[in-house]
């Protein structure tokens, strides 16, 4: 079987294994991320260009409790959602509500500009070129798969993804909170006219959005060096993901995030210096034919 | 200008350099520093200096209006200028403008061949130097199969194009190369992959600051330093700081400065470190100061009002004249503008034998300066007779 894999695509099979069950791991990454949007733009109608920079937030404040407060992974799985998520609190209250009634074109420019902010006073106080951060005691390692060599610690990231995307949807498909919200977006005054508090709902959920990125933030720490461009990478093609699953639908946000990244592993093999376009490639032909997205509400 | 008249003459130097973008760490503001620390050392000698400072942005038409502007407002040296095409930009606008162009940051070893100009010095390092530097050096100790990641742009080109012509001809071969997009790539794991199924002896990293350190990370973690060495083509004493020593120790790479080298580098970083934020120099901001003091030895020499009027004249004594700071030692500029020292091969140490934050190195070879860099006859450059 793998001789038949290897003569049709002119490459090792243990090669294009990996790259499959890298692209898996990558997508974790997109995944989480444009969860986070997908729940933002659903319930708020806001495009968060902040979220790459919540991100990277989450990965400093992990370093930060590390460095300055002597708390480990576990802790800042912990701790580094709820800090970050509570800035985005105070960024909604102050800023973003005021733009509500206006075209989505404010919120956008708004968040893009307080995502450049907060990225550039991370660059002043810590500097470009990083720091390091390890990858906890207990998931350091590396499994001997046959084809590869799989580091436990990104075994994890999946597993613990899936997880957060699987509580995400159960929270906004099967409960009252997330019927409240999903009835919010459609008639505010109305949820409003039943008692609900409906601006303190949009504040938390838009809490609730940034905690998701900085939780991605942390597992995203001992992998790449934690420094202030980390998140400007990813957002771009976090954004491409979610216009391709459907702006707001978190199925479609975490069936394309891990979708993207095998794809993406793929042309890593057999087209490197192609590997950063393809999603945008993609994103050009759903949009042709399915402008809503692939699970998108026309 | 009154004041500057009742105290003689004043000496502008602009330093042009990255503040915001990826190469900040190990230019930036540490280039500020050491170029005012080269001025302070010439207070009253019959001229003043001013030292400016602006950010390129990594940018060719910002770096090339910025240099411009100074050369035209009565600067008379822009130093640093890290990121080739910015360098290549500056080089050419100091020729037109007669002014004098001392670079640090640059790496392409084209501003002393085929570009090179009698205005311009390049004082700390090039693709070159560091391609011999690490790659002749890992063939000798047997590793003579090579691996490239390569940024896909001119420089990461350049240095993978050197680095195996050094691996070949020394015996080695080059088994692959993968180009990564530059800069949107954030995960090396997938190339990684590659590198270690192609069973290569060493792996080659032609690409700098974050993207080596993201490399090494995921070579490490997937178990690459079992089968594999290392070889960061561009590493400096920054970038083992953000990588951690867990994950640098043992890797080989080439610098012509560090601080803790000797009496004279040990004794510099003392000066600086307080103004430094409290970090020791990084080896472009140390050629920073070298070359600007340099400069200051050849103004002081030729007067201050000769040497402002002819940035060509000023090049010209500096390479007249030997060169020797705290920083490189002695030393001296060819006529193709390229400064000579020696330059080192670095191993990283382990963290039990760093006995502080940034005791990161120790010396592995030493390559003396007649035979670090290009010799004179191959680089092209029209300024050299044959």
């Amino acid at each position: 079987m793998l001789d038949i894999i290897e003569n049709a695509l002119g490459i090792p099979a243990p090669l294009l294994f990996g790259q499959l069950l890298l692209g898996l791991i990558n997508g974790a990454f997109y995944a989480m991320l444009s969860l986070g949007l997908a729940v933002i733009f659903g319930l708020l109608n806001i495009i968060n260009f902040t979220h790459g920079a919540q991100f990277m937030m989450g990965a400093f404040v992990a370093w930060m409790l590390l460095a300055w407060g002597g708390l480990g992974y576990w802790w800042a799985l912990l701790i580094a959602p709820l800090i970050v998520g509570a800035t985005g609190v105070v960024i909604e209250r102050l800023m973003i509500s005021r733009l509500y009634k206006l075209d989505h074109l404010y919120g956008l420019l708004l968040t893009f500009g307080i995502g450049l902010m907060i990225e550039g006073v991370f660059r002043n106080e810590f500097g470009s070129s990083g720091l390091p951060y390890r990858i906890p005691a207990e998931l350091q390692g590396a499994w001997d798969l046959g084809f590869m060599f799989m580091p436990i610690y990104r075994g994890w990231v999946v597993v613990f993804a899936l997880v957060c995307c699987l509580a995400t949807w159960l929270v906004i498909e099967k409960t009252r909170l997330g019927a409240y919200l999903r009835a919010a977006t459609e008639n505010a005054a109305l949820v409003q006219a039943f008692g609900v508090n409906v601006p303190r709902m949009i504040t938390l959920t838009y809490g609730a959005g940034v905690a998701l990125a900085a939780l991605a933030g942390v597992l995203a720490a001992p992998i790449y060096s934690v420094n202030p461009q980390m998140g400007t990478n990813l957002i771009i093609v976090v954004f491409a993901v979610v216009v391709i699953g459907g702006m707001g639908s978190i199925l479609g946000s975490v069936i394309t995030g891990f979708g993207l990244g095998i794809i993406e592993g793929l042309t890593k093999v057999f087209w490197p210096e192609a590997s950063a376009t393809v999603i945008f490639v993609i994103m050009a032909i759903v949009l042709l034919a399915r402008p809503a997205g692939l699970f998108g509400r026309a | 200008m009154a004041r500057a008249r009742a105290q003689g003459t004043a000496i502008r130097i602009g330093v042009l350099t990255d503040m915001s973008g990826p190469y900040r760490d190990t230019t930036g503001p540490g280039s500020v520093v050491l170029t005012q620390a080269a001025a302070a050392e010439f207070a009253n000698r019959g001229f003043t200096v001013e030292v400016l400072q602006a950010d390129h942005q990594n940018r060719p038409d910002v770096g090339a209006n910025i240099a411009r502007q100074w050369y035209d407002q009565g600067v008379d040296a822009i130093v640093d200028v890290p990121t080739s095409s910015v360098a290549f930009a500056v080089n050419t606008i100091a020729r037109e403008k007669n002014k004098v162009f001392l670079n640090s940051g640059a790496a392409s070893s084209d501003l002393t061949g085929a570009q090179c100009s009698p205005n311009t010095v390049h004082w700390t390092y090039d693709t070159w130097m560091l391609a011999k530097g690490t790659g002749a050096a890992i063939v000798r100790t047997g590793g003579d199969s090579w691996f490239f990641i390569t940024a896909d742009y001119a420089f990461g080109h350049a240095l993978e194009r050197d680095t195996a012509n050094f691996v070949r001809s020394a015996g080695g071969r080059v088994l692959g190369q993968v180009r990564y997009p530059f800069p949107a790539t954030t995960d090396f794991s997938a190339f990684v992959l590659q590198a270690q199924s192609s069973r290569a002896k060493v792996l080659g990293m032609a690409n700098a600051s974050t993207d080596t350190v993201n490399t090494i990370k995921s070579a490490r973690e997937f178990g690459l330093h079992r089968s594999m060495k290392f070889a960061a083509l561009l590493m400096g004493v920054m970038d083992i700081h953000a990588l951690g020593l867990e994950s640098a120790q043992g890797l080989l790479l080439t610098e012509s400065f560090y601080w803790d080298l000797n009496d004279r580098t040990r004794a510099l970083t003392q000066r600086v470190r307080q103004a430094n934020q409290n970090r020791p120099p990084a080896m472009v901001p140390a050629g920073c100061y070298g070359a600007t003091l340099h400069y200051l030895k050849a103004v002081a020499d030729m007067g201050a009002a000769a040497a402002k009027a002819d940035g060509r004249a000023a090049v010209a004594r500096m390479k007249a004249m030997p060169t020797d700071d705290d920083a490189f030692g002695p030393g001296r500029i060819r006529e193709d503008g390229r400064k000579i020292h020696p330059v080192f091969l670095f191993e990283v140490k382990s963290p039990a034998e760093s006995r502080a934050p940034y005791d990161y190195y120790k010396v592995a070879a030493t390559t003396p300066a007649e035979e670090a860099f290009r010799p004179l006859a191959e680089g092209g450059c029209s300024l050299v007779r044959s």
